[in-house]
């Protein structure tokens, strides 16, 4: 017994010492692709620093309700990264994986950084758009892909419908028939964002591209200068993307630790400033102020307060029969 | 009476028809009846809501109307390749003929960014075309174009064999009887093909119901206009709505079984007429 005793201290020491090699799945939606994989490698440098092992990040990227029913159906993610609360609410809620209060666990709604959604134009803004209510003119063609499949498009879709309550002082059937009219002016309905930003930049479909802040500057810098443009509208919604330990997964891979790490390190100054860096908004109010030239301004109206949370929202406008399917009754 | 069974020339017969029933089973069935079970957690009144809403009825008259259209070009430009390349001998005659299986192998994904580029109103097609106002991608005639581009190879890769087995002297007797070139065509040679020619044409139709990956990306995807099922599904799905998607999958399932019943049968009875006659 005494040996043991005595053994027991240095086998520990000897654990301890002995670098792990850590795997991490993180699922997450499909324009954070370029984001995580500069934050991946410098979480792995820090976590390197800190405790000695080596955590090699896997990424899977897609559509936010695509990604989410993929972990419900058992894709091992740690963690997950996404679009929209309600694509984790249902991960909770239907598979069980992590608790329903989630989103209480990590600062600022557990969305550590956020964005909006902007208008993406051609070179010299031909059709003279500027605001939304430029959008439901005869003639303008507007791409944006389906709300019913895109986590965007349903960002999107909101804010369209809160600048018209806001101009037609909240009147629900104007604000109807605005969305109703922006819609018919739609030509190609895409499943993703990518599609639709593939449609707009490389068909040349459209007069203008609803689209993600952040996907919109890439848009531009793949695309090079001189050939579009970003019109921010006087008012848009607040995306707010939030991220999750998905608690049971990461628990049987005996990775809860260094999940919670990750997600955490997010808010860190590093962490905001490759947020920023790849035009999400931050939330740290120092590094906001730092990269405050990158980022227009503008009104900006939250679920929470405009539409009453993600599943009333939800329900309201996107189930079946809802406000968007009836604007596609024949 | 020695023997009371019939005997077969290879021995197993058992134990190779208890294997394809296992194979079947497990391949083709169980999803099959997972399907229908998904749809027995709705109510018939919700499973009628889901699988005859208007914007689902739009669905099922593109997917089918468009499939059959595109499958009866195929019967037609699949038989004509078929023959072109069994009776003539010409140079690139086997790269012709390995290109034909191309829209098998290649991930429609790429068919249709490629197809949906190409004729898009500033692809190296649509280009072309968009002066006379005719436009392909995100229409229904793009929709048209990617099913006839993958179910191509169905046609010919049935229809081809027979050819081959057809008998020229066949031909050439019809000839000296007196028949000329389009009595010899509809007289002789259709019959003998129509049977593969029908299989050939199931083949496409049932592929083109199925489509997806390449629709997605020629089609405007607009419900009423341009959405076909599999896309409606795909969005049912993505707002975790399961059973609203599997009643969708089950009237697709019925409908498409009982369509290729009926041509098979249809088959059945040509292959029987021409063999009497």
């Amino acid at each position: 017994m005494k040996t043991v005793l005595k053994i027991l201290p240095a086998l520990v020491l000897a654990l301890a010492a002995h670098a792990r090699a850590i795997n991490l799945l993180n699922v997450s939606y499909d324009p954070t692709r370029e984001f995580y994989e500069q934050y991946n490698a410098v979480f792995a440098r820090y976590w390197k620093a800190r405790t000695g092992d080596t955590v090699a990040v896997q990424m899977s990227h897609g559509g936010s309700g695509k990604q989410a029913q993929a972990v419900i159906n058992g894709l091992d993610a740690d963690v997950v990264t996404l679009a929209l609360a309600y694509d984790i609410d249902q991960i909770a809620r239907q598979a069980k994986l992590l608790p329903p209060d989630w989103q209480k666990r990590l600062p600022d709604n557990s969305a550590p950084y956020t964005s909006t959604i902007v208008f993406l134009v051609r070179q010299g803004n031909p059709k003279h758009i500027k605001d939304w209510n430029d959008l439901v003119k005869p003639g303008v063609a507007v791409v944006t892909p389906n709300p019913k499949t895109s986590g965007g498009a349903r960002w999107a879709f909101l804010a369209a419908w809160a600048y018209a309550l806001d101009q037609y002082g909240h009147d629900e059937a104007k604000a109807r028939d605005f969305v109703a009219r922006l819609y018919k002016n739609v030509p190609v309905l895409d499943t993703g964002a990518r599609g639709a930003t593939i449609t707009f930049v490389q068909h040349g479909i459209g007069d203008v591209l609803l689209v993600w802040e952040n996907e919109a500057h890439l848009a531009i810098q793949e695309a090079g200068a001189g050939k579009f443009e970003i019109v921010t509208p006087s008012l848009s919604i607040l995306a707010e993307p939030p991220v999750a330990v998905v608690d049971k997964n990461a628990g049987r891979h005996g990775v809860l630790t260094v999940a919670q790490a990750y997600l955490k390190y997010l808010y860190s100054d590093e962490g905001q400033e490759i947020a920023a860096k790849n035009f999400y908004r931050p939330r740290n109010s120092k590094l906001a102020a730092r990269y405050a030239n990158r980022f227009a301004r503008l009104k900006l109206v939250t679920v929470e307060g405009q539409f009453g949370g993600w599943r009333k929202a939800q329900a309201n406008f996107f189930s079946d029969g809802g406000i968007f399917d009836q604007i596609y009754q024949p | 009476m020695l023997l009371s069974r019939q005997r077969r020339v290879l021995p197993g017969f058992r134990l190779t028809l208890g294997f394809s029933l296992f194979y079947l089973g497990l391949i083709v069935l169980i999803p099959l009846v997972a399907v229908f079970a998904k749809t027995g957690a709705l109510t018939w009144e919700r499973f009628w809501h889901a699988a005859a809403s208007p914007v689902a009825l739009g669905a099922y008259r593109l997917s089918f109307g468009v499939s059959f259209l595109a499958a009866l070009v195929n019967a037609v430009f699949g038989l004509l390749v078929a023959w072109v390349l069994v009776r003539y001998r010409f140079w690139g005659r086997r790269l012709m003929d390995a290109l034909v299986d191309l829209p098998f192998a290649l991930p429609t994904a790429v068919a249709g960014v490629t197809l949906a580029a190409l004729y898009a109103p500033n692809g190296w097609i649509g280009e072309w075309l968009a002066p006379y106002g005719l436009k392909i991608s995100y229409t229904r005639l793009g929709v048209f174009v990617a099913l006839t581009f993958i179910g191509l190879p169905f046609v010919v890769r049935t229809v081809q064999p027979v050819i081959e087995a057809l008998d020229l002297e066949v031909e050439e007797a019809a000839a000296t009887l007196g028949a000329n070139r389009f009595q010899t065509f509809r007289r002789v040679i259709l019959p003998a093909l129509f049977p593969a020619l029908l299989t050939g044409f199931a083949l496409a139709f049932a592929r083109a119901l199925g489509e997806y990956g390449s629709v997605v990306f020629i089609s405007s995807n607009l419900p009423l206009r341009t959405q076909i099922v599999p896309v409606l599904i795909m969005s049912k799905l993505e707002q975790f709505d399961y059973a609203g998607a599997a009643a969708l999958a089950a009237v697709m399932l019925v409908v498409s079984f009982l369509l290729l019943l009926a041509i098979n049968g249809l088959q059945w009875r040509t292959a029987r007429h021409h063999q009497q006659t």
